[in-house]
């Protein structure tokens, strides 16, 4: 009667803290550039030790430049997290994926692609998006600093055991309809309170059908739908995906995990507080259209409606719409834009920018339209490049960046301009999050690559080949 | 982190209800990578010379005698950590909010609920003192002693007021559990050994 998330949790379960909170063992703890001075400083200062230096890994990321030639100079913020990381990991003999290390890259990229996360597994890690690698079957935590400190010093998170939700995926996703685009019509239509503070696992057939990077991407949201983790059990799409990466279990020991985690999935008898069912054969591609994860429409949709609404949510529409700078009513398609960011932990994989190539082949990006594609990693940008994705955009009239985090959290300097409407494959749409006064539109890669061509938010199922 | 067993000093009282975290530290005071947390407690309320947390009386107050619901809003620990730079070690109230009182704890300041009466009688007697006498408050007896024999008992959570004693902060908690948590490494060595080890890049 277990679920997934009850067979992660239950085989990692240490003991009962006095206080009642549970001890859960963390396999692996991914610190990044931003979070890990303050966490080191705090840890030194409590004089425990670092208890398993072997299970923790630091990444660059946060404050890195994104310029093609770049050194720890080259961010505003960048010298001094850089430079403190690079302390803290000497300090403590960590291992540090630096600024210039081949596997550099987002924390949320490089995790999985070095096979650093495995299924059954648990991670910790200080960032909201931690929850990504659930698409590996991967259980996996966001901490704050002093939950990071506490798992520097004892391995452990010491925890509440969440609720739990599935949903249940069904039917087939259509054509040029991507896990981003899955994911920001469930938040639409789900909300962002009833997963809240869940843990989430997304079962059925269009799970299974997806591959591992669109997996990924999927969970990457379960935060913005409220969710704690997410989980998709893994199976041999992800086990084939996973075989011979540097970080993974080699010879008889992978043979030996193989095995157990083919026991990862849900029992048929499991229960959970929340169970739903989502039909994917009708869906659109989506795009945000206001200042909240969840305003999300289909990209034939049209800007909401104040009128009608009661006072309250009257306001607070129209309050979203003046600082979007749309007219209620006009439709979403045609909205011209300034500028398209493709990259992020949600969207930066290699898949990501082989769908966004495919839309710009041989075409170029709009006049007046500022264009840039941050792959997700050093190796993602390796790879790319060895493929020739890089001369396609490039050629279109897209700037080709190194790897980090980037326009997402705006961190490292990289934001637009006061007023600028952009169309980005990032997970966050508040108001100011990529500058000030900036208007940003959450969508997939592929709708991204469109609306650059276009110069509007565009439909990308016009722009196939 | 140090043990809690007896605080004596100066008692301030600021007894406004539902002062929330963003005003006990501002969020501009929590940038960068060396926040001044000291100069951020009150830091917007305290640019007004009047405050009463600038009286010379109250500069090395220990002790914040507070209004009902303080500590309420953001959960963020670094609201605490401003009041343990100031120099406090135990905040009253008539009610705290549950996440704020566990910050508390985990930074080993004291956090007390009291019964309505009890807090107006303290706070009462925190006035009159205007900080010139100082207030002793003693986790050990559960009591409050103060000028002009003002005395009060108090209660608090079994749990809180052990960690405190013990000097406990959180992983110190968490490390009385540290033979389970050996044994759970042991096992895991042997039955999950790819969960307990792996290859790092080069």
């Amino acid at each position: 009667m277990k679920s997934l998330f009850d067979k992660i949790w239950d085989e990692h379960f240490v003991a009962t803290r006095s206080d009642g909170l549970s001890l859960i063992h963390i396999d692996r703890h991914v610190l990044h550039d931003l979070h890990a001075p303050p966490a080191f400083a705090r840890l030194q200062k409590s004089g425990y030790p670092l208890r398993r230096p072997e299970l923790t890994v630091a990444v660059t990321d946060h404050t890195v430049s994104t310029l093609p030639v770049r050194d720890v100079n080259s961010s505003p913020q960048g010298a001094e997290f850089i430079a403190a990381t690079r302390a803290g990991a000497a300090r403590y003999g960590i291992t540090l994926l630096d600024l210039d290390h081949p596997a550099q890259g987002i924390v949320h990229v490089v995790t999985p692609e070095l096979g650093i996360a495995l299924p059954g597994g648990t991670l910790a890690c200080p960032d909201s998006h931690a929850c990504t690698v659930g698409g590996l079957g991967t259980l996996a935590f966001a901490t704050g600093t002093t939950e990071l400190v506490h798992v520097l010093a004892t391995q452990t998170l010491a925890l509440r055991r969440p609720r739990q939700m599935r949903i249940r995926l069904d039917g087939i996703l259509p054509q040029h309809v991507s896990a981003k685009d899955l994911i920001l019509y469930l938040i639409g239509h789900v909300g962002s309170s009833l997963a809240r503070g869940h843990a989430v696992e997304f079962s059925g057939p269009v799970a299974r059908a997806l591959p591992v990077e669109a997996r990924l991407t999927l969970c990457n949201m379960v935060t913005e739908l409220g969710g704690r983790t997410g989980l998709i059990a893994p199976d041999d799409t992800v086990f084939s995906w996973l075989a011979g990466r540097p970080c993974v279990p080699q010879g008889a020991q992978w043979d030996a995990a193989l095995a157990h985690w083919r026991g990862l999935q849900s029992d048929d008898d499991a229960q959970f507080d929340h169970d739903l069912t989502v039909d994917c054969s009708g869906l659109e591609p989506q795009i945000t259209w206001g200042v909240d994860p969840t305003h999300v429409l289909p990209v034939s949709g049209h800007v909401p409606d104040p009128a009608g609404l009661d006072q309250s949510a009257r306001e607070q529409l129209e309050r979203a719409l003046d600082y979007m700078g749309l007219v209620p009513g006009a439709p979403l398609e045609g909205v011209p834009i300034d500028r398209v960011f493709i990259g992020s932990c949600t969207n930066a994989r290699l898949s990501d920018l082989q769908a966004a190539a495919q839309i710009v082949r041989g075409r170029k990006v709009a006049p007046g339209v500022e264009a840039a594609v941050v792959p997700g990693s050093s190796g993602v940008k390796a790879e790319a490049e060895r493929l020739g994705l890089d001369r396609v955009f490039v050629e279109a009239g897209f700037e080709w960046r190194s790897s980090g985090c980037s326009m997402c959290a705006g961190l490292n300097g990289d934001e637009g301009r006061m007023g600028e409407r952009i169309v980005s494959t990032t997970n966050r749409n508040f108001a100011g999050r990529q500058g000030a006064g900036v208007r940003t539109h959450l969508a997939s890669p592929a709708m991204a690559a469109a609306a650059a061509l276009a110069g509007h938010i565009a439909d990308v199922r016009r722009y196939s080949h | 982190m140090q043990r809690f067993e007896r605080v004596a000093g100066a008692a301030v009282p600021l007894l406004q209800e539902n002062i929330d975290t963003d005003q006990v530290l501002p969020s501009s005071y929590m940038r960068g990578l060396n926040p001044d947390y000291a100069a951020g407690f009150f830091g917007t309320l305290r640019k007004d010379p009047a405050f009463v947390l600038n009286q010379p009386a109250y500069r090395g107050a220990r002790i914040l005698v507070a209004g009902d619901n303080f500590g309420c809003g953001s959960t963020r620990e670094h609201a605490v950590w401003a009041m343990e730079a100031f120099g406090l070690r135990v905040v009253v109230s008539t009610s705290l909010p549950e996440v704020f009182r566990e910050n508390c704890v985990k930074n080993g300041i004291l956090p007390l609920a009291l019964p309505a009466a009890d807090h107006s009688r303290l706070a009462a007697a925190v006035v009159a003192a205007a900080g010139r006498a100082p207030f002793t408050v003693d986790l050990v007896t559960q009591r409050i002693d103060g000028p002009d024999g003002f005395a009060l008992g108090f209660d608090v959570p079994e749990t809180q007021r052990k960690a405190l004693l013990e000097g406990l902060d959180e992983i110190g908690l968490t490390l009385l559990a540290a033979p389970a948590l050996e044994a759970y490494e042991a096992s895991a060595r042997e039955h999950r050994p790819w969960q307990q080890a792996f290859r790092h890049p080069a």
